[in-house]
């Protein structure tokens, strides 16, 4: 599946010359599309040779196009491809000091670089200039910080924001570039060939250009029939790789380990409770959110959980195994990374970290209850508020001196049990994938 | 020094097909290297590299720099900076083809040589500033963010087009 890992494939040097071999390709295009020159890139904004409009709106709906077409084929995982973060306001301030910077200077950072390696004494001092003004942020952008992070919305797609299917959206560009090169092909005309406006002018002449513009619109329109693949499908693309974590059990974490992670100040953790209303209010592991199954697939929460530290980990649970694997099954197949289940689900926890039973008792038909059914009765709806949902994990020993300082008020005989606990052993199974740190050549 | 004359420029491509090229070369940045296109992300490594080396204590210093380059990470041992090489060398190749390789300062005719190459410096710092600001430059943002459909990179897009046509018609003694 793509994007490739070259590194795992091939070694540590190939994303280096696949980056050399892709910038060659970038390089030799845009100098041939007349990039290196800046009065061509400037004649943009006087309406005489609209070029660079030309060349940008078509490379971005021919990659659009072919982007979503493979991801609705599921050839490409689009959860592996970065898509640059949007943070909107410093975006929008940052695109008009560029337009400044573009129209005083001539360039773009990227045609800049092409000018100046065909020896343009401008495109070399621009590029110079660029390295100024990159310098001038770094060294002052802790005054601005708080802006320069502001309006955060994270991974932020056009589908989302619009509500619109993907294959939708890339129509509807399509169209839209379409519909501006007509206008730019008429004001290159008038505007800047001073001829008069024709009809004929207006639309492609040439039996190429239509083909070429049919042939984008039928890419999109496939696109949108194929449609984006619902969670079911999802799982299927990703079911042979990660079904193993399930036959294997590695996905599904003892209680005690979890316990433990809750506690260690080096990870994040989540827990995702994917039951009903009323069992989650009876109790609730520390801090868990209530998702149903259904509800996980919601752009916004997913988005949520896309921007969360790379060291967190995610937890699935309810009353037992059968929907926390379902809740599993569709984060991963999201491209949701460090998801885990907790095994035994709820059941499980409350039989190991007992609750007193002036709270909750054991349901007396323990053995012939149904599967997802809470196997405990609660006097009382408690939520997380009881030691049971933050336990002390097993395995926490503070030598007695230290458990006292940091208790005051415990008295001798806990920090000495504290100090012997001897916990039983248990197989730790919570691997920390950091996510490839993939980052545009910008970011 | 050659006796004959040299032989006149190609011209450039159809800016369709280079637009589709383009397309297509962004299409395998993405499917080789799970990223866009760019070039201002890897001047600002280069960019920090000549710092480190002059001032490494600084780097280290500033947290905005020290996440590139802090104690040994080397900050030219990056993707986009190959990404950087091979644009330059891919310009320089298609430079050749087209019998473009020639210095020259390209300007309006209006204005003199010292005026253009303030302006390209002025430009370029302007353009720089705001790449960084705007997490991305038109490569980056606009085109590799605009095919994925980012949301940022539409507004960011549309935000550069107009920041330059608002200014354009106070500088077109410069350009025409």
């Amino acid at each position: 599946m793509l994007p490739l890992n070259l590194a795992e494939s091939l070694g540590g040097w190939a994303p280096y010359a696949a980056s050399m071999l892709v910038g060659i390709g970038f390089g030799a295009v845009l100098e041939q599309s007349g990039f290196g020159d800046s009065r061509k890139l400037a004649a943009q904004f006087y309406l005489k040779d609209l070029t660079v409009l030309k060349v940008m709106f078509t490379a971005i709906v021919v990659a659009a196009a072919l982007m979503a077409l493979f991801s609705a084929l599921g050839l490409v995982d689009m959860q592996r491809v970065f898509v640059p973060p949007t943070f909107l306001v410093p975006g929008i301030v940052g695109g008009l000091v560029m337009g400044v910077g573009f129209i005083v200077g001539g360039f773009c950072p990227g045609t800049s670089v092409v000018s100046a390696s065909t020896l343009k004494l401008d495109g070399i001092l621009f590029a110079l200039g660029v390295a100024v003004g990159i310098g001038v942020f770094g060294e002052t952008v802790h005054l601005f910080e708080d802006f320069w992070y502001s309006s955060s919305l994270g991974r932020f797609v056009l589908p989302e924001l619009l509500g619109l299917p993907t294959g939708g959206v890339v129509l509807a560009v399509v169209l839209m570039a379409l519909g501006m090169f007509v206008a730019a092909e008429v004001a290159e005309a008038v505007i800047g060939r001073s001829e008069p406006m024709r009809l004929r002018t207006w639309l492609p002449r040439r039996g190429v250009r239509l083909a070429a513009s049919g042939a984008l619109v039928a890419l999109a329109a496939a696109t949108l029939v194929i449609g984006d693949p619902t969670p079911e499908e999802r799982w299927e693309r990703v079911s042979a790789e990660a079904g193993a974590a399930l036959t294997g059990r590695d996905a599904f974490v003892d209680p005690r380990e979890v316990a433990e992670l809750a506690e260690d100040t080096s990870v994040y953790t989540r827990f995702i409770d994917v039951r009903s209303e009323t069992d989650y209010n009876l109790f609730h592991l520390y801090g868990a959110v209530r998702r149903p199954v259904s509800e996980l697939s919601d752009p916004a929460f997913l988005r949520e959980l896309g921007g969360v530290p790379t060291n967190t980990v995610i937890f699935v649970v309810s009353n037992d195994e059968t929907e926390a694997t379902e809740g599993w099954k569709r984060l991963v197949a999201h491209g949701v990374p460090n998801v885990y289940i907790v095994e035994g689900g709820m059941n499980g926890w409350l039989k190991r970290f007992a609750p007193p039973p002036c709270l909750a008792t054991p349901i007396p038909d323990w053995q012939s209850r149904e599967d997802e059914e809470l196997a405990f009765v609660f006097r009382l709806a408690v939520g997380d508020c009881c030691n049971t949902a933050r336990p002390e994990p097993p395995g926490k020993k503070l030598p007695g001196d230290c458990f006292l300082a940091v208790n005051p008020g415990a008295n001798a005989q806990s920090a000495t049990r504290a100090a012997e606990a001897r916990p039983e052993e248990f197989p730790h199974k919570v691997k920390l994938r950091k996510k490839a740190a993939v980052k545009g050549g910008c970011g | 020094m050659s006796q004959k004359q040299p032989k006149a420029a190609r011209p450039y491509i159809n800016p369709y097909l280079g637009g589709a090229l383009l397309g297509i070369v962004l299409f395998l940045a993405y499917v080789l290297t799970g990223a866009g296109l760019g070039a201002s992300g890897a001047i600002e490594h280069v960019d920090i590299a000549v710092v480190d080396a002059v001032a490494p204590s600084h780097v280290d210093r500033v947290a905005y720099l020290a996440e590139k380059a802090g104690g040994d990470r080397n900050p030219l041992l990056t993707p986009p900076v190959f990404m950087l090489a091979g644009t330059v060398l891919g310009g320089f190749l298609s430079g050749l083809f087209g019998r473009r390789v020639k210095v020259e300062l390209r300007k309006g005719p209006r204005i003199s040589g010292g005026t253009r190459v303030a302006l390209a410096l002025l430009g370029g710092a302007i353009m720089g500033f705001g790449a960084r600001m705007a997490r991305g430059c038109t490569s980056g943002q606009a085109l590799s963010g605009g095919a994925l459909l980012s949301v940022g990179s539409w507004a960011f897009m549309f935000a550069v087009f107009a920041g330059a046509y608002a200014l354009a018609w106070f500088l077109r003694r410069v350009w025409n």
